[in-house]
């Protein structure tokens, strides 16, 4: 579960990102975190892993109180959590078993187990033939999938997705985002960041509106709010 | 599930280091070229320091007896001189001994050939352990009943302990500056490889890798790279060494001076090497990651 109560988070440089903002995702559920550039989404997900403390407020995630967390904790935290980034941030030099392999490796499971959960892992995304491959000789929507099945893998409380359509085509946006339902249907809370008010109207989930650091609307359905790209 | 798995984080840092081909050859040529400036500074030294205890091993005090001992109380005098601290040998020789030295030094000189012994003293000669405290040992040998003088070289002495305390000195600034400096350089650029791969270290945190995961496969590296410079740098030492002794003994002025064997030098040299190796690619690898492990 996570739970924002009366967050603040102002950045060094004064600018306020976010102004009292208090939300609740149970567990289990899909949700679409919206809103124009600027609006402090990505700051909800930065502080969600731990990234950046916030500066008043509290924020309790999978049983971990992110706003007092110690540094021992935070790895222990990012554990529960499957991130999964625009650029899909795969490390190219490895394989698409090996970028799964040392995320495995990092929570310290055993080469059995590890050997097990990765084919069941890349079949789930669809990409079971391709384990040999370089990210690089895969086509964006592919390297996403490895994103997904790298964020899957450790099998987390939740996924963050942070605008994981943002760098595919329409017809590449919608498997993804279908593929993060089916895993949302698997039992994992599923947070997904984007202002692709298309893809959110076409799948009637929850829909968070943030703006200037605001929540302003919360509701089951579609896209809510004036403004998308700011 | 396995807390650490070493032989996954060996695999890694070998991994990395041929997949960043480049970075990892600056390295080791680096850590190379520091460990041979450090190692021909310290064989020259330790060279020189060899020379200079040579030199030291060939400075003598002469004791003189008094003319009114007889031989068996000359003789007499030599335990209590050997009991003199820092007094290593003292060596008896006789009048007639004194005289046929004399003459064998100046074989030409026929006026030298039939002298009276008488006109010699019985006589010591003295070697000490320690130069410094040669003046203390000196006075001491002349404080002896029965010395009537002693002939001694203090200045010498003096200036073989002043170039020896100087040199070493001076030796031992260098090397703790250039370790330092080979330190630096190694973490510099092992700073490079280790910025190349922010990406990688920012999504092994983001998948909550402890910093010691993360660590691990760097100190491997570290350790390669450190390793492997201390062994290139052992061979080019080696042959460097060999040239130059070769050097000096085919040369006619250079030939008095001696050049310790590299067999007697090889495995301190094989020992520091290592030792410095693995301290400069590790400490060079923790330094270098330090600043991205910040969570």
């Amino acid at each position: 579960m996570i739970r924002l109560k009366d967050v603040e988070m102002e950045y060094e440089n004064g600018t306020k990102a976010i102004r009292g903002i208090t939300l609740t995702i149970e567990d289990g559920e899909f949700v679409f975190l919206v809103g124009p550039s600027g609006s402090g989404k990505s700051t909800i997900i930065k502080l969600l892993t731990g990234e950046v403390e916030p500066c008043a407020g509290r924020i309790m995630i999978n049983g971990f109180s992110v706003s007092n967390i110690s540094n021992r904790q935070i790895p222990l935290m990012r554990r529960t959590l499957g991130v999964i980034f625009q650029d899909f941030r795969l490390i190219e030099k490895k394989t698409v078993y090996d970028n799964l392999d040392f995320v495995m490796r990092a929570v310290g499971a055993s080469p059995k187990e590890i050997r097990k959960r990765i084919p069941y892992v890349l079949e789930l995304v669809g990409l079971g033939g391709k384990a040999d491959r370089y990210p690089t000789e895969l086509s964006g929507g592919e390297q996403q999938r490895v994103a997904i099945a790298r964020a899957l893998v450790n099998n987390p409380d939740t996924i963050i997705a942070d605008e994981p359509t943002g760098n595919l085509d329409p017809d590449r946006s919608l498997e993804l985002m279908s593929l993060l339902v089916k895993i949302n249907e698997l039992g994992t809370t599923v947070v997904v960041v984007t202002h692709e008010k298309d893809l959110v109207d076409r799948f009637g989930k929850r829909v968070i509106t943030i703006d200037s650091g605001h929540v302003i609307n919360d509701s089951v359905g579609g896209y809510v709010g004036g403004r998308i790209h700011g | 599930m396995a807390k650490h798995d070493f032989g996954y984080f060996a695999h890694e840092g070998l991994s990395n280091m041929f997949s960043h081909g480049f970075m990892s050859f600056a390295a080791i040529g680096i850590t190379v070229a520091c460990l041979l400036i450090m190692g021909t500074f310290t064989l020259v030294a330790v060279n020189a320091n060899g020379l200079l205890e040579d030199l030291e091993q060939e400075n003598e005090i002469l004791a003189y007896v008094e003319d009114t001992y007889t031989e068996a109380e000359s003789k007499a005098l030599q335990k209590k001189l050997e009991a003199i601290p820092n007094v290593v040998s003292a060596a008896y020789i006789s009048k007639q001994q004194a005289t046929e030295d004399f003459a064998a030094r100046y074989p030409d000189e026929q006026l030298f050939q039939n002298l009276d012994p008488e006109i010699f003293r019985d006589r010591y000669v003295l070697k000490v352990a320690n130069l410094e405290r040669q003046g203390e040992t000196v006075e001491q040998i002349r404080n002896t009943p029965g010395i009537a003088n002693v002939n001694a070289h203090e200045e010498i002495a003096g200036g073989f302990v002043t170039v020896r305390n100087v040199a070493t000195v001076v030796c031992v600034a260098l090397i703790a500056i250039l370790f330092v400096v080979s330190v630096f350089i190694i973490s510099n650029t092992i700073k490079l490889t280790t910025y190349d791969r922010r990406d990688e270290i920012a999504i092994m945190r983001m998948v909550g890798a402890t910093n010691g995961f993360i660590r691990w496969p760097f100190v491997y590296e570290g350790f390669l790279f450190g390793i492997l410079g201390a062994v290139i740098a052992f061979f080019l030492q080696w042959g460097l060494y060999e040239a130059v002794a070769r050097g000096v003994a085919n040369n006619d002025t250079l030939q008095l001076i001696h050049i310790i064997p590299f067999e007697q030098l090889w495995v301190p040299v094989a020992e520091v090497f290592a030792g410095a190796g693995i301290v400069i690619g590790v400490g060079g690898s923790l330094s270098a990651i330090r600043k991205f492990l910040q969570v």
